[in-house]
């Protein structure tokens, strides 16, 4: 029973190992825990959990094997729309014609309102259609379809990656920066932007001023110290989170990583497809953890160099319209947060971890892209070698300009119009 | 192993499950990690096991340039380049010049102690990783004087992090891992009353209801915990101010008397002014 629960557990994903495990068999055979069931819950919490983000999938588990619980992700889903509508195995193949017959509905008004409609109306499971709400089909509502404009509903990861509205409060992973495999090129672009100065306690000898002190000294010992020599580049990151980003979590992760250990002042910050007023430090208190952008601005001086991670892949609402959010109602569009980022920091690159083959197929990377001017770059090596390139450029002068650096030109992607 | 059980001090409330922890960590004699939210007691926990358990603590008390091996032992080299030049006879036996650690001294205890590794994440971080068999086999080996030191008894080890930065994997997997939770109403009327066990009722619901109001108010940058709750409390009762005081309803004054002890920037003195503020036109 208790193998089971041990496996259970690292299905649920709490990295919990066999060293673990017999922790716990150990303090059963010394009879702790012998009291109540409240006791042992409490012990092998102690025993196998080591961070307080995997509690909750601990009690799932916990409550899933010892108490016979339903399983909670029937759950997931609002009251309103129920799961078996959307369980999605009919993933319907649209061909590119079919993708491109299917426009856009109208504007976000129009969509919400229709959506409340067509749930009002709608009373059974619906799959493969194009008007009703349900999974495989062509229309605006539903999971694991191909209207670009589509709202998603309870989905693992998004088909089409573009959606308005996400109907669940996803748990979110914070990027896990121990990845060390392939972080060496990284590490290795990275290390252009070192800039090294000596700083802190003076802890180590200093070995040629010893020598010459004690020589001055009359040949008594007089030791000299120095500060140890730091990289001093300060550097914002600023990472897109879940939704269309799930398949780059990896790329992001090494990143993280290398950045973690090349720059002693980075500070991180999460967000979900585009900046708007708050952004966050922390994944697991995301929703009540929150840091106003504009305490960020205030925060952290121009010299800082910032590094935005997103595949900018999203409707253009979210970028352009107030309240085109799909999380949350935004006051000021998302345009004008990244133009008083663009404005405060100077040496700003967007890292877009997609293929730049296939940047021109959405309208919103385009915006993106005019509004940083043209300072996108793919995440690979050769991109984040540009992109080091842009972030290197003296803090006095204009301001950069697009020529030249655009992104395109070295990976002979068909160089998109950029209007 | 020890027979004696952690249950809580006249001046600590411990939750049910903090005792599972601590008692699991002392019968299996491994390391305990405690996080939470900063006053929520967690250094304090060291000193209520070693005084509940009435055993020796030694504390360790972790800077940003503390190395591992500070913990083990130092060679003051430079002492005995000194001494070497004025000839001094201790300069032959390299013992003299051995400065003995917290982890050593803790290790050297005739009885069983409390050694508390106190914000472990404020540490450089590979500092983890450098006391893993330390803490594992309780042995550590001195290279100047070709010496293995080992723990007479294993020392009950509590180490405390305030999560500035993720620990290894490595060195998670030996110890147990306890996070505080922020006490619920309950919990902490009871740690009020072992800290003011005269309060009138009246006062204490008020503070609690005006405290909790300050906690729930969003984006805050540092939200008030138990110790500032205590401190506030001290203040309220030194200056006797009337229940009445506290109730929320003179419009004017939106912000609880003698906030300085709650409230602990003047970002969010401000922040609560106005969404207090806010809320009451709305009303």
């Amino acid at each position: 029973m208790l193998v089971g629960f041990f496996f259970e557990l690292r299905a649920a994903g709490v990295p919990v190992s066999i060293n673990e495990f017999l922790a716990l068999l150990e303090a059963l055979q010394a009879h702790m825990a012998q009291g109540s069931a409240q006791e042992f819950y409490f012990l092998a919490r102690a025993c196998l959990v080591k961070d307080e983000r995997h509690y909750d999938r601990f009690d799932r588990v916990f409550a899933e094997v010892f108490r016979g619980a339903e399983r909670l992700c029937a759950q997931l889903l609002t009251a309103q729309v129920p799961s078996q509508w959307l369980q999605g195995f009919a993933t319907r193949r649209f061909t590119e014609e079919e993708r491109g017959r299917i426009e856009a509905l109208g504007g976000l008004e129009q969509l919400l309102a229709s959506l409340r409609e067509r749930l009002a109306e709608q009373r059974e499971r619906h799959e493969g259609g194009d008007k009703w709400i349900g999974t495989g089909g062509t229309a605006p509502f539903g999971a694991r379809g191909f209207n670009p404009q589509g709202i998603s509903i309870g989905q693992g990861s998004g088909r089409a990656r573009r959606a308005l509205k996400v109907w669940e409060r996803r748990e979110y992973r914070n990027f896990d920066d121990t990845v060390e495999l392939g972080t060496r090129n990284l590490k290795l672009a990275l290390r252009k932007l070192r800039k090294f100065a000596r700083e802190g306690a003076a802890d180590e000898l200093d070995l040629e001023g010893t020598i010459d002190a004690t020589a001055r000294n009359g040949g008594l010992l007089d030791l000299k110290l120095i500060a140890q020599r730091h990289n001093t580049v300060k550097v914002l990151l600023f990472l897109d989170v879940g939704g269309s980003m799930d398949e780059h979590v990896r790329l992001c992760e090494e990143l993280f990583s290398a950045a973690r250990s090349e720059f002693r002042h980075l500070q991180h910050f999460y967000f979900h497809n585009f900046l708007y007023e708050s952004v966050w430090r922390d994944n697991g208190r995301r929703f009540e953890a929150q840091m106003p952008t504009e305490r960020v601005l205030r925060t952290y001086g121009r010299d800082y160099r910032v590094i935005v991670v997103g595949d900018a892949t999203m409707s253009p609402y979210e970028i352009t319209q107030t309240g085109g959010s799909i999380e949350h109602w935004n006051q000021e569009p998302g345009a004008l947060w990244m133009q008083r980022l663009c404005a405060h920091f100077p040496r700003l690159v967007w890292l877009n971890p997609q293929d730049p083959q296939r940047w021109h197929y959405s309208p919103s990377v385009r915006i993106t892209r005019e509004l940083l001017g043209g300072r996108m770059f793919p995440l690979s090596i050769a991109g984040l070698d540009l992109a080091i390139g842009e972030l290197r450029r003296p803090l006095m002068g204009t301001p950069a300009v697009l020529a030249g650096t655009d992104a395109t030109s070295v990976t002979k992607a068909p160089s998109p119009a950029v209007p | 192993m020890s027979e004696q059980r952690f249950t809580g001090t006249a001046q600590y409330v411990a939750t049910e499950d903090l005792m599972v922890a601590v008692n699991a960590a002392i019968t299996l004699a491994r390391p305990l990690l405690i996080k939470g939210e900063p006053g929520t007691g967690k250094t304090q926990l060291a000193q209520e096991i070693s005084r509940c358990l009435e055993r020796p603590l030694y504390e360790w008390h972790i800077k940003s340039t503390s190395k591992a091996q500070q913990g083990l032992y130092e060679y003051d080299a430079v002492s005995r380049l000194r001494d070497s030049q004025l000839g001094d006879a201790r300069v032959h036996d390299i013992a003299n010049y051995i400065v003995k650690g917290r982890l050593w001294e803790a290790f050297e205890c005739a009885v069983q102690p409390v050694l508390l590794i106190d914000e472990i994440d404020k540490a450089d971080i590979e500092f983890p990783n450098d006391l893993l068999r330390e803490l594992d086999r309780m042995e550590f080996y001195v290279y100047e004087t070709r010496e293995l030191v080992r723990a007479r008894h294993r020392p009950i080890i509590i180490i405390t992090s305030n999560n500035e930065k993720e620990l290894p994997d490595a060195f998670l997997r030996r110890c147990f891992f306890h996070y505080i939770r922020f006490p619920d109403e309950a919990t902490m009327r009871a740690i009020v009353a072992v800290h003011y066990p005269d309060l009138k009722q009246e006062l204490l619901g008020e503070a609690l209801a005006r405290f909790f109001e300050v906690r729930a108010t969003p984006g805050l940058k540092k939200k008030p915990s138990t110790s500032e709750l205590l401190d506030w409390i001290k203040l309220l009762v030194a200056e006797d101010i009337a229940p009445e005081a506290l109730r929320s309803g003179d419009a004017r004054k939106v912000i609880p008397i003698l906030h300085g002890a709650l409230l602990k920037n003047e970002q969010d003195v401000h922040l609560f002014e106005q969404l207090v503020f806010m809320h009451r036109r709305a009303r």
